[in-house]
């Protein structure tokens, strides 16, 4: 699944950051960040439009990630 | 010791304290300014060591990464290869991360570390780290990286003494440069894992404090109403500190014109001095106050780490317009002064959002057009009441700021639309903790943007207000001249010259006259026209005579008209100064003259044909 189709609140695992297109900035930015296989991230808040941007806790830090940002995050349900 | 100063580069995420850091190591002693072909603030410290020992240090901008995706980060990655123009390689990098956040700020020392020069590390709020119970083992830390490693408390007086003496020591011994290629750039990942399972023990993810305060901050109805509080605050501020002062400032220049006229021979010496330089004076310096107290809030709002939570809950909005969640701050700025407003632009690092903000920066009806709205309203508009609760004169003004929001709005869409670069631009934007804002971070801060303003921009502003006044003065009128000596003047025949393009919409050569000292200041249209009309300059005189010899609808087209007018020259003086072109002055002018010019026709035609 996505990160935008994360429920606010849950945890989840990266897979991987997919590219939007060639050459993807954007996509090689978030793989900096640290969205990368293994890491833990939660959807903290949704901003009050159309819930966009997401806040999203990864590790220590939180990022306002838009949505069409965060859809590039694959991502899967932390098993409880 | 050498006869040369040590170089040293101040390098980290952005976030980490580097800038307090700064402040703390060099105190008042820098030197701001604009790295080489770019506006983008380059700032220099330098400081004594206990060794005697001149340091010299330069904060370069943060950076998230080597691969830079907006301008102040390729500086950053520019200056430490030695790859900038007009800027040595340093001699040694400082590498800050913050305590509290290794996991992110750790892969950009690794990244700094591949460069292969001799780096020093600082982890930086160790204060916080250990209040929230996060425990690092430095020595092992440093032997795993291979680099020196010191703790800093950039907010406490001293925080930085293990720093200042690991940099007045030998050179460390710089790690292997490695080459800088996609494989071993995922590679970095992995290591920093590696390094915190090793040397770092934390108890809890995120501060209990943070996760606290975002509940209010960022919820969806209780966020926009903290932010609307905010927002109220500031602008209560603006007027109630900053405008009494304004007043002050141009009031004492014109009493100390006034008092130093008595000693010179009647004449254009004289009228230089009153008119032009003390009037010149106080209206530039008269900015200072307004500018100061905003930038108080917006340092203080930065600092204290709110300002990303307002861009967040706005972005949304922002956005639908061609701009993002940056420009909210700059842009409700320039309610009260544009000048502000775009030098606030400075926190957006990406170039193309930047300069949109900038260009819609001057619609938003800020605090000079007040004057010229309530004489207008004053002299034209009833006092009526509308539906029984409204009142016209209100609603009017309503109106206007409404105009000038909606227009910025239009403007935003259409760039949209019509700019080359039409690529995704990404806000990942990072929140950072809350903080309790340094007094000493936001003074210097504070100074800082006071001298830009007066060095950099007092001396066009004067030079174009002393020519304006030469404008309105020469040539002198006639022996026996009946009408009002601006009437001979340049500007005179300018105004008598300008009433011909201006007739579409309605302005008489008067109105026209007026329009060439309001380019200097808005409120000085009300002055200039209450000197053609040769009555005093309050508006009990003026309205009466205005609404005399205008009509409603001219009116109602001079209002629109400085809604959106290209106005005033220090606005146009500061985008040259921020955006170093003149190709975006130009632009700015000229839409905004056609859509002045545009509107204000629509509003004469419709308003006659009304009446």
């Amino acid at each position: 699944m996505r990160l935008t189709d994360l429920p606010k609140g849950a945890l989840a695992v990266v897979d991987r950051v997919d590219d939007a297109h060639a050459d993807d900035a954007i996509a090689q930015r978030l793989r900096d960040l640290g969205f990368v296989d293994g890491e833990a991230v939660r959807v903290v808040a949704c901003a009050p439009l159309g819930a966009d941007p997401l806040l999203i806790q990864i590790g220590f830090t939180r990022f306002a990630l838009r949505r069409a940002e965060a859809a590039r995050v694959s991502v899967h349900p932390e098993a409880a | 010791m050498s006869a040369d100063a040590l170089r040293i580069a101040l390098v980290g995420n952005p976030n980490c304290g580097k800038t307090a850091l700064f402040n703390l190591l060099t105190g008042g002693r820098q030197k701001v300014a604009n790295y080489a072909g770019v506006t983008i603030e380059r700032k220099e410290g330098r400081f004594l060591a206990p060794s005697g020992r001149l340091l010299q240090i330069l904060d370069l901008p943060g950076a998230y990464s080597f691969d830079a995706v907006s301008p102040d980060e390729q500086i950053t990655r520019d200056v430490l290869l030695g790859n900038y123009p007009g800027e040595a390689a340093p001699d040694l990098i400082v590498c800050v991360a913050d305590a509290t956040n290794l996991r992110l700020h750790l892969r950009f020392v690794l990244e700094v570390r591949r460069l292969g020069r001799p780096v020093v590390l600082a982890l930086n709020m160790m204060d916080a780290a250990r209040r929230r119970g996060i425990e690092i083992d430095v020595p092992e830390l440093s032997r795993r990286l291979g680099l020196p490693v010191v703790e800093t408390i950039a907010v406490k007086r001293g925080g930085a003494q293990a720093l200042v003496e690991r940099v007045d020591g030998e050179l460390p011994v710089p790690a292997p440069a490695q080459a800088d290629d996609a494989a071993s750039r995922a590679d970095l990942h992995a290591q920093v894992r590696e390094l915190l399972a090793a040397t770092v023990r934390m108890p809890r993810r995120t501060a209990e404090l943070d996760d606290a305060f975002d509940r209010w901050a960022l919820h969806p109805v209780f966020g926009l109403v903290i932010l609307a509080l905010v927002m109220f605050l500031v602008f209560q501020a603006v007027y109630s500190l900053g405008k009494p002062m304004t007043d002050l400032i141009s009031d004492g220049f014109g009493w100390m014109g006034a008092h130093l006229a008595v000693w010179l021979p009647q004449g254009p010496l004289r009228g230089l001095l009153t008119d032009g330089i003390f009037t010149g004076l106080g209206t530039v310096l008269g900015f200072l106050p307004e500018i100061l107290v905003l930038f108080l809030f917006i340092l203080t709002l930065e600092e204290s780490g709110y300002l990303p939570r307002a861009a967040f809950l706005l972005d949304r909005l922002m956005v639908s317009v061609g701009l993002t969640g940056r420009s909210f701050i700059p842009l409700l700025s320039s309610f009260a002064c544009a000048i502000p407003g775009i030098m606030g632009t400075r926190s957006i690092t990406d170039p193309r959002d930047r300069l949109a903000t900038i260009l819609v920066a001057p619609l938003m009806t800020c605090s000079a057009r007040l004057p010229v709205y309530a004489l207008l309203i004053g002299a034209f508009i009833p006092a009526h009441s509308v539906v029984g609760v409204f009142n016209l004169q209100g609603l009017v003004l309503f109106a206007l700021y409404a105009a000038g929001i909606l227009g910025a709005m239009a403007v935003g869409w259409v760039m949209k639309r019509i700019r080359r670069d039409q690529g995704e631009h990404a806000l990942l934007m990072e929140l950072p903790s809350y903080r309790l804002p340094k007094a000493r971070d936001v003074g210097i801060g504070l100074y800082e943007r006071g001298m830009i303003f007066l060095k950099r921009l007092t001396g066009v502003i004067l030079a174009l207000t002393v020519l304006m006044w030469a404008l309105s003065t020469f040539p002198a009128p006639p022996l026996g001249a009946t009408e009002p000596a601006i009437d001979y003047s340049f500007a005179g025949h300018l105004g008598h010259w300008l009433a011909h393009p201006f007739s579409p919409i309605g302005f008489n050569w008067q109105m026209s006259l007026a329009l060439i000292p309001a380019f200097a200041a808005r409120e000085t249209a009300v002055a200039a026209l209450a000197t053609v009309y040769a009555v005093g300059g309050d508006a009990g005189q003026l309205a009466p005579a205005l609404a005399a010899h205008v009509s409603l609808a001219s009116a109602l087209s001079l209002l629109v008209w400085f809604a959106y007018a290209p106005q005033c020259m220090s606005t146009l003086a500061v985008i040259k100064r921020e955006t170093g072109t003149w190709r975006n002055v130009v632009v700015s002018f000229g839409y905004q003259f056609v859509m002045a010019y545009a509107a204000s026709f629509l509003v004469y035609h419709a308003a006659r044909t009304l009446a």
